[in-house]
């Protein structure tokens, strides 16, 4: 294969550490929120950039559904030693156990609305006053409006009309007593942007992202990987296939691609002949057109 | 791989959307799953053609009104460049919007509708990039094809626009392009039908538009984050100044004063994230090290010694008023320049523009919501800001509200 040449607009980098320190200088309490997705492995990246040769000054937080691929909890731990970041958990089963929110059920039942539940719960008990988030504006319609310091109310939520005007590159961070602000340091860039990145940093990434052997079931028209945590009807019979995961989720509504990408230079190539956007690979959007942002205006990520 | 940055506005149907879907399409930057969804959409619609425009409307309440009511972005990209377009509605309810979107671009690109010319909209839209001293607009004359691609009938427009500028005292480079965004005329490729027009299309355009030209020769303005203190074993002693170099250019071995305390140094290293780097270049988050240990901290800046800058505390400015709440004179607000903030007071009034006609009125009592004029500020310490004239990137501001925390309004520096 030729010699690729680096595309990775360098723009963006400083423009996400810039934003990353201006968290770190005006909240007292920020977290960095950790899905174990690229995204947020990429914000990890940043962070540890922004304040190197120091350590990150704030900790990750992970939402753990329970139904998440055995190779992200590898990984996160993984990241966590290698970084020094401090890695606090929290767990859906638990708000379940309690009784705060209910398993879903039917063979759509996923935990991902769940988990907004324990992300609030999480933000109260731990008093963060900042969570950095890895959404990209690109991602979805509802997003593209979205600011890269976003206020939530005492009930995390967000109002599309009343969003402060961000001028320049002036950040204003001041908030009332119970808001909080969700962080978006990659607001400005595509998923393209993200991998090659990705890439010309040499970060490593979990396994599934990588074409690899295993059991799918097929569903709309679409591969979902067999778990445990996937309800599935009789006709819907796992086979194996040759796959790989553009965006991880939890394993009940994180479609795969067939992919013999064993490489990122391969994955790159695949984006940019890319047939299926990726968040057409996640099943919760699908429901509606304006699910991302009645899911927005409830404090989902 | 460098970055643009675009505005975009024109009045409700002029084909804004269509314009930025078809740009979309045309460098097959839209996914399948996408387009297959626009293509639904529009036939549930009842139309005939795909309609590109969908590509771009977002919030449900939009939907509800039909109409673009905040700043959309939209990224695409070439072999050349990446390019992210801030998408505001036109009307004039929504000025705020218009200027917070067009802060970070560096050209407009403004929609005519060729049926029906020069609007409102058109005047505001070269108003705000006059104010915000865009380097370049272009104005793209859309629905050519309802006007039978008729040179004169774009002549007329040019005329028209050039008139405004002029009256305006817009100072950038006014280009202009004849296009039918809905059948991609003049768009990506030349069209056949306005062989009279002979000059780019507007994707080749904007690929040629150079980027952040002018930041490298101002002179340097070091914006200080934060103080980095790793307290590890390895760097005992380290103490480095986190920011960003807004404009200008910093090298080792350059002799550094820092402001406000007057204190200099020389640059002892560089860091640009893991790497040390011997020259760092205007809009890069560094990590800067000096040769002296002194007291600097967040707020501060850092400039070149022998280089001119200057502390002011009295000021005046344009400033643009984003709150529902009128703004009276003598009222204090927290100012922020860059990252550093300071209680500041608004102390008088000069002429405000009325967006709805762009016609100064004189002797106001209050600013309105989307109000744009000149004030008199006192900040309660000196700030080291330039003109924005001369440099913009250290010569705006914005307001925030003690109470409610919100940004009000943003400010530019007139003089000093
Ligand atoms: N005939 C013609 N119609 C156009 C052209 N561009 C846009 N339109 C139509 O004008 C209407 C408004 O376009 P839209 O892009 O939604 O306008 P916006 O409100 O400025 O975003 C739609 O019906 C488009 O199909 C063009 O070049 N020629």
């Amino acid at each position: 294969m030729s010699e690729q040449k680096n595309i990775f607009p360098r723009e963006l980098e400083h423009e996400a550490i810039y934003i990353i320190r201006e968290v770190a200088a005006q909240f007292e309490r920020p977290a960095l929120l950790f899905s174990g997705g690229k995204d947020s492995i990429t914000l990890v990246q940043l962070a540890r950039k922004a304040f190197y040769p120091a350590k990150v000054p704030f900790p990750m937080l992970h939402i753990d559904t329970g139904h998440n691929f055995p190779e992200t909890i590898e990984f996160r731990d993984w990241l966590a030693k290698e970084s020094g970041m401090q890695l606090i958990v929290r767990y859906v089963q638990d708000s379940i156990d309690l009784g705060k929110v209910q398993e879903e059920t039917g063979k759509y039942a996923s935990r991902n609305m769940l988990q907004t539940v324990t992300l609030l719960d999480a933000i109260e008990e731990l008093k963060f006053d900042a969570c950095i988030g890895g959404a990209r504006r690109d991602e979805e319609k509802a997003r593209a409006k979205e600011r890269i310091f976003s206020v939530r109310d005492d009930f995390g939520q967000w109002d599309a009309k009343k969003q402060r005007p961000e001028l320049f590159d002036m950040l204003n961070g001041k908030i009332n007593i119970g808001e909080n602000v969700r962080v978006f340091p990659i607001s400005n860039w595509t998923e393209l942007d993200v991998w090659s990145y990705i890439k010309e940093d040499g970060i490593p990434i979990p396994s599934i992202y990588y074409s690899h052997e295993r059991e799918i079931i097929e569903r709309d028209g679409m591969y979902w990987p067999a778990s445990p945590f996937l309800n599935t009807t009789e006709d819907e019979v796992p086979f194996k296939a040759t796959v790989r995961f553009r965006t991880v989720g939890d394993m009940t509504c994180t479609a795969a691609v067939l992919s013999e990408a064993v490489t990122i230079d391969r994955i790159i190539e695949e984006i940019k002949e890319a047939t299926i956007s990726e968040r057409g690979a996640r099943i919760d959007d699908k429901r509606s057109e304006a699910a991302m942002e009645k899911r927005k205006q409830v404090g989902y990520f | 791989m460098d970055v643009l940055r675009i505005a975009t506005a024109g009045s409700v149907d002029d084909g804004k959307s269509t314009l930025i879907g078809r740009l979309l399409y045309d460098t097959k930057s839209i996914t399948k799953d996408k387009l297959e969804a626009v293509e639904a959409s529009s036939k549930r619609k009842g139309l005939d053609f795909v309609d590109l425009s969908l590509l771009t409307d977002g919030l449900i309440a939009e939907r509800e009104q039909g109409i673009t009511i905040d700043v959309a972005h939209i990224y695409f990209a070439t072999e050349t460049r990446k390019y992210i377009i801030a998408d505001t509605p036109g009307h004039v309810e929504y000025t705020r919007n218009m200027i917070t979107g067009a802060s970070n671009a560096e050209a407009s690109i403004v929609l005519v509708d060729a049926r029906n010319g020069v609007s409102e909209q058109t005047r505001r839209h070269l108003f705000i990039s006059s104010l915000l001293e865009l380097e370049t607009v272009i104005v793209a004359v859309n629905k050519m094809d309802l006007v039978n691609f008729d040179e004169s009938v774009f002549n007329t427009i040019k005329e028209n626009v050039e008139g405004i500028a002029q009256k305006i005292g817009f100072k950038g480079s006014l280009h202009f392009i004849p296009l039918a965004a809905k059948y991609g005329d003049n768009v990506v490729t030349l069209s056949e039908k306005m062989p009279w027009y002979t000059d780019k299309p507007l994707l080749e355009y904007l690929e040629n538009l150079p980027v952040h030209a002018k930041d490298e020769n101002l002179p340097a303005r070091f914006h200080v984050q934060s103080v980095i203190r790793p307290h590890s074993e390895e760097y005992h002693d380290f103490r480095g100044y986190a920011g960003k170099l807004v404009s200008g250019t910093i090298e080792v071995g350059q002799k550094v004063i820092a402001l406000p305390s007057l204190r200099e140094s020389t640059v002892k290293a560089i860091y640009s994230g893991y790497e040390k780097v011997t020259k760092a270049h205007a809009g890069e988050s560094l990590n800067i090290e000096l040769v002296d240990d002194i007291d600097i901290s967040r707020g501060n800046t850092l400039v070149i010694e022998g280089a001119p800058y200057q502390q002011v505390s009295t000021f005046t400015a344009k400033l643009t008023w984003m709150s529902e709440q009128p703004l009276t004179a003598g009222r204090t607000f927290l100012l922020q320049h860059g990252v550093n903030r300071i209680k500041a007071k608004v102390l008088s009034f000069g002429h405000v523009i009325d967006m709805n006609t762009i016609e100064e009125k004189s002797e106001v009592r209050e600013f309105k919501l989307n109000d744009i004029g000149e004030v008199g500020i006192k900040t309660a310490k000196p700030i080291f800001a330039d003109l924005y004239h001369d440099n913009p990137h250290n010569g705006a501001f914005i307001l925030i509200d003690e109470y409610s925390n919100n940004t009000v309004a943003v400010g530019f520096i007139e003089s000093i």
